[in-house]
């Protein structure tokens, strides 16, 4: 038995558990299940809810298991292992006590809460509650309070766990909620009546164990029993959150957080958990063709003719750019078929950011996110985290928190929720600090386990090759790959962009990038561009090109363009999707594409049998087959590779060698929650959209 | 006839206010006297002499001092060590320390400056009640004095670099829990932590600290020049010294006096207070020591012993000593619905028991106190205080759940006639009229 565990013993049965665990842990390892509302894994202990008392055997009072470690019980005078009981009639008699004291102040609308059927109160009172009440006092009533579009509050029933407070403190970093008032009069507040600012506010939705806290706009939706309910993977950003999408009769209502401890722990984006009206609004459901400069709606077989037509001409001048929320699959069928059409301009970078080509470790995010966990000192270039990734940004600031990491930042001085020591704005300050001796640059190089995260501000310029050398350059300087670590990583904003980049979904031999594409369209060198739901490029640069709009969205490429084929969402399809550290992970149809719509690679795999090129698949397993046979590591799935390869990798040869210029990073999201197609056809999301905007308006303003 | 206490063993000799509580008239009466002797010798033997006097806590829950200063870490590591000073006095029916910080503020002082020492901490808080504005500024002064005469501050006479501060607090009962008063002078919300880790592991900044009430440091100095013997010879066994007792309510003269622990009950008021208004056969029932603890009715204050452990005989305590005396005029179920409701009032909400049964305690003893309940109520009523009292973070639970069970232990049939005469349309109160 190693120093670090200790036997105690749980309703006369003998166990051996850590002795950092709490009680409420080590009886969950002994198979106790133990009733909580205040506790959560993920944040601090409070204690508050008293649910959880177990009886220790020698003290005068229950504890509260959550509160209680194992190392501070006491064992028997001849030292027999402490012992604890979770089902004596003391504990039973206690925990029912606190049940009634939650229900005589709880309102008795279960009926007409959300929370009805998924409510940790309402569980609980099955096993603990009295099956009449004695209170015949009049119930409390709370004032409800605004906490934005989000977020409905129905504060009669909050039980103050004060899980939500503790969630916006700790975790989102933006404390925004706490309890006003004392005694009963306690209640949960945003203090100024302002709706959260929080990018993670949503996740309250998820802690808040009973009605007090729910989500607005699926409010009276549904029950959960009535709800099909699909795992699939998060597109949103290039963290590939992974969610649980809740659909009725082909409508998703609700998406929600799974657990994975390596991307997302339980936590998700507002952005992600509140886009599914958005899925509903503005979709693509028939093929259409411009007729008289109008979009008119036609039959598949005239689409597809209509596109075979177009794309059997000179594939030199044929252009395709893919977009930022394509599944694999769709973009492995698309570069098969222009392959074989001997198209050789095929960009996937939308945004003209400078990387790829060079090995999988230069767009990787190689230290893993559960690496920032055990990062020392992490340097952000070009990024701000907080707006293209929430999640992970929360993350690094749970690793600042334990005062263990420094933070450093060159770039846009921004609210990260966390410290950091601002180092600079643009490329010079990035050449320049590897010069210093003192600094921020110390902690990096002291670090044993040092992080350089590039973002697409820093690579999505002119320059951005340059910059990425001198990232590079840096992190071979102070040594941030080494055997077991790598610490150059690269974070995306785009969720289908690492898996393009591993298929090699770039420019081929004499091939024009998206930038290239859009001057050719422009001067009529490039006569025919099909965008792949890319709807990020300047759509007014493609001239008297014929587009050709594959996606599920009316937005600025469909608007744009000449024939639509219509395809599936990513809640739409069966899917693999890279995540920024290189994880492949699977995602899987909640319902079915909207009206006419197809899966992306059936659309390429019948445009491929008009051109006469048929794809060698005619079933999603097959391509996915020749996909991993083609590109190995989309077998992996769930698998980081992290720094597996560390040793072959020579951060210094990124990128190219040149001059930078002056311009400082920017950000490329300004406004967190229209990023997408998707969001930008969400109502809830542009209400959002303008409350922030607002906000920064009034703080401008105020400045 | 009890021997009573001689002025000559009294340890607040200007408790009245009758003399001047400056630096000069203190020393006088003895404080700052061989104070830098008795630092001379030892930690050690200044926790050995506490531990020896068998002084018990002054604040209510009566834990051995000498025994708490000896749960702070004998060696001083990363973190510094505190002594703070719980000034909250905010207990109902208490005001001793008030007056000790009013009339004999140099008592603490040199109190502080001997705990710290034993405890090896070079700064100590005194934590005072919001509402003690004056005491405040006779406090602040007496400490300004000290600083001045060099007795405390850096490079003093006793050798021992020490710093003094009094924090205000703004007037909540629960600052006077000790893991409360830490929060409140750490700048947050006045809630109670949970225990462990105690605060002689993680206190003030996380830092170990040791919470004492006023009167136990105070009586800290006096000891040591005279000797725990001295000290030790008054009292019972295991409730030893003297103590500031205040007795308030139906007597004819309400006071402050400093006794010997274990005096009879009746001999204190009788003695001290011009004994109860209209004779000790007008006694309803007394509460012991502070509005948490439990009333006891007139037949055991006949003879009941004022101490800790006579008074847990008869399922009572001595808490802080404050003594609410009650004649036969007393309502005694609206009396003690008053006091649920100040419980009520001051719980902080943090923890579900006190949050939601103090409410609901009042509620029902209000109706009852109206007669406007079943009888069937109050074993309910008893039940939730039982659900309530031991559950809850802090004792704030336990204090309000005492009094209810003191009162239906004691006081059930008056709540029974009362419920009778409601449903009879007869006056619900039949007690004697008060006598004003």
């Amino acid at each position: 038995m190693s120093e670090n565990m200790r036997t105690i013993v749980i309703d006369g049965e003998e166990v051996t558990v850590p002795q950092e665990y709490n009680l409420l842990q080590a009886s969950e390892a002994a198979g106790r299940e133990i009733p909580r509302f205040c506790y959560h894994e993920r944040l601090s202990v409070a204690g508050n809810c008293r649910m959880c008392l177990v009886e220790l055997v020698g003290a005068p009072k229950p504890v509260a298991s959550c509160a209680f470690l194992v190392k501070d019980m006491r064992g028997g005078p001849n030292g027999e292992p402490p012992q604890m009981r979770t089902l004596s009639p003391l504990v039973k008699k206690a925990r029912e006590g606190v049940m009634e004291f939650l229900l005589i102040n709880h309102p008795l609308d279960c009926p007409i809460c959300d929370q009805g059927g998924e409510c940790d109160l309402q569980d609980q009172s099955m096993a603990y509650g009295r099956s009449g009440s004695r209170f015949a006092e009049n119930k409390r009533a709370v004032e409800d309070k605004n906490m934005g579009p989000l977020i409905k509050t129905i504060m009669t029933r909050c039980i103050q766990c004060t899980r939500c407070v503790r969630f916006s403190t700790e975790i989102a970093g933006v404390p925004e909620l706490g309890a006003t008032g004392r005694g009963e009069d306690m209640e949960i507040t945003t203090y100024l009546e302002q709706s959260m600012t929080s990018e993670l506010s949503g996740n309250v939705i998820d802690l808040c164990p009973v009605g007090a806290l729910t989500s607005k706009p699926y409010a009276f939706n549904a029950r959960p029993w009535e709800l099909n309910k699909t795992e699939t993977i998060d597109v949103m950003d290039a963290l590939g959150a992974n969610i649980r999408v809740d659909a009725r009769m082909g409508g998703v209502l609700r998406i929600m957080p799974r657990i994975h401890d390596d991307v997302n722990e339980e936590w998700i984006s507002d952005k992600t958990r509140f886009v599914w009206d958005g899925l509903s609004r503005q979709r693509l459901d028939r093929p259409y063709a411009r007729r008289d400069g109008k979009l008119a709606p036609v039959a598949w077989e005239e689409a597809l003719g209509i596109a075979a037509e177009k794309l059997s001409g000179d594939a030199s001048k044929i252009g395709v750019i893919a977009g930022d929320l394509n599944d694999v699959e769709g973009l492995k069928a698309a570069k098969d078929l222009f392959d074989a059409l001997g198209v050789t301009s095929l960009d996937c970078r939308q945004d003209g950011a400078k990387i790829g080509g060079q090995g999988r470790e230069g767009y990787l995010f190689n230290s893993t996110i559960a690496g920032i966990d055990k990062a020392d000192a992490i340097l952000i270039v070009g990024s701000n985290p907080r707006l293209e990734s929430p999640v992970l940004n929360a993350r690094i600031r749970q690793r600042w928190l334990t005062g263990k990491c420094e933070v450093g930042l060159i770039g846009e001085a921004a609210d990260l929720t966390y410290e950091y020591d601002h180092i600079g704005t643009g490329p010079a300050d990035l050449a320049g600090l590897s010069k210093k001796r003192t600094g921020f640059i110390k902690a990096l190089k002291d670090a044993e386990r040092p992080m350089i995260i590039v973002g697409q501000g820093a690579l999505a310029r002119e320059d951005g090759a340059q910059v990425l050398r001198a990232a590079g350059d840096l992190a071979a300087k102070i040594g941030a790959v080494k055997e077991g670590w790598n610490g150059f990583n690269v974070l995306h904003t785009a969720a289908s962009r690492v898996g393009a980049l591993d298929l090699g979904f770039l420019p081929g031999e004499g091939g024009r990038d998206v930038a290239g594409m859009l001057d050719g369209a422009s001067s009529g060198d490039v006569e025919t561009v099909v965008l792949l739901g890319a709807d990020e490029i300047d759509t007014s640069r493609l001239g008297q090109a014929f587009v050709i709009y594959v996606g599920h969205h009316g937005d600025a490429g469909a608007m744009r363009a000449d024939l639509i084929l219509p395809s599936a969402a990513y809640t739409e399809k069966n899917g693999l999707y890279v995540n920024t550290e290189g994880r492949v992970q699977m995602g899987a149809r909640a319902v079915f594409p909207k009206g006419e719509a197809k899966e992306d690679w059936a659309i390429f795999r019948a445009l491929s049998a008009r051109l006469n090129k048929t794809l060698p698949y005619d079933d999603l397993n097959t391509l996915r087959m020749k996909l991993i046979e083609d590109h190995p590591t989309f077998g992996e799935i769930d698998h980081a590779p992290g720094a597996a390869s560390a040793a072959d990798f020579d951060p210094a040869q990124l990128g190219a060698d040149g001059d930078v210029s002056d311009a400082p990073f920017e950000s490329p999201i300004t406004d967190f929650y229209l990023t997408n197609a998707i969001a930008r056809a969400s109502k809830t999301l542009a209400e959002c959209s303008a409350m922030a905007a607002g906000a920064r308006a009034e703080l401008q303003a105020a400045e | 006839m009890t021997q009573l206490l001689q002025d000559k063993d009294r340890i607040f000799t200007n408790l009245y206010g009758r003399h001047d509580w400056r630096l000069e008239a203190a020393k006088q009466r003895g404080c700052w006297n061989g104070t830098r002797e008795m630092l001379e010798q030892g930690r050690d033997w200044i926790i050995g002499e506490v531990k020896k006097s068998g002084l018990r806590g002054r604040g209510g829950a009566g834990f051995p001092t000498g025994l708490k200063w000896s749960f702070m870490p004998k060696e001083v590591g990363a973190r510094p060590h505190y002594l703070v000073v719980n000034a909250d006095e905010s207990e109902p029916g208490t005001c001793k320390d008030r007056e000790m910080m009013r009339n004999d503020p140099h008592h603490l002082i040199e109190g502080c400056l001997i705990a710290s020492y034993a405890m090896q901490a070079h700064a100590c808080y005194i934590y005072i009640r919001g509402e003690y504005q004056y005491e405040l500024s006779v406090l602040e002064q007496a400490i300004k004095e000290a600083y001045d005469a060099k007795l405390i501050g850096d490079d003093n006479i006793h050798g021992w670099d020490f710093h003094l501060y009094v924090h205000h607090g703004a007037g909540a009962y629960i600052c006077g829990e000790e893991t409360a008063l830490l929060e409140s002078l750490e700048g947050k919300k006045g809630q109670p932590r949970m225990k462990p880790p105690f605060p002689a592991n993680a206190g003030l900044y996380g830092a170990p600290t040791t919470v004492n009430n006023v009167e136990s440091i105070a009586v800290v100095p006096t000891i040591l020049r005279r000797g725990a013997d001295w000290f030790a010879g008054f009292g019972r066994d295991g409730n030893t010294g003297t103590k500031v007792f205040s007795i308030s309510g139906h007597v004819n003269a309400p006071c402050n006096v400093e006794e010997a622990m274990s005096i009879p009950l009746r001999t204190l008021i009788d003695q001290y207070c011009g004994g109860v208004r209209g004779g000790w056969d007008n006694l309803k029932a007394v509460i012991p020591g502070g509005s948490s603890v439990p009333l006891i009715p007139k037949d055991i204050c006949d003879d009941v012993l004022m101490d800790f452990d006579a008074l847990k005989e008869h399922k009572s305590g001595l808490g802080t000593a404050a003594v609410i005396v009650m004649d036969k005029s007393t309502d005694v179920v609206k009396a003690i619905a008053r006091i649920s409701y100040f419980y009520k009032h001051e719980s902080c909400g943090q923890c579900t028991p006190c949050r939601e049964g103090t409410g609901w305690m009042w509620r029902v003893l209000e109706r009852m106190a109206r007669g406007e309940a079943e009888t069937s109520e109050i074993d309910d009523l008893l039940d939730v205080a039982g659900q309530v009292e031991g559950h809850t973070i802090c004792a704030l639970g336990d204090a309000a759940a005492w009094p209810v069970q003191g009162l239906i232990r004691h006081f059930r049939h008056e709540i029974e006639e009362r419920i009778e005469n409601y449903r009879a349309g007869r006056p619900v109160f039949t007690g004697a009229v008060a006598a004003e």
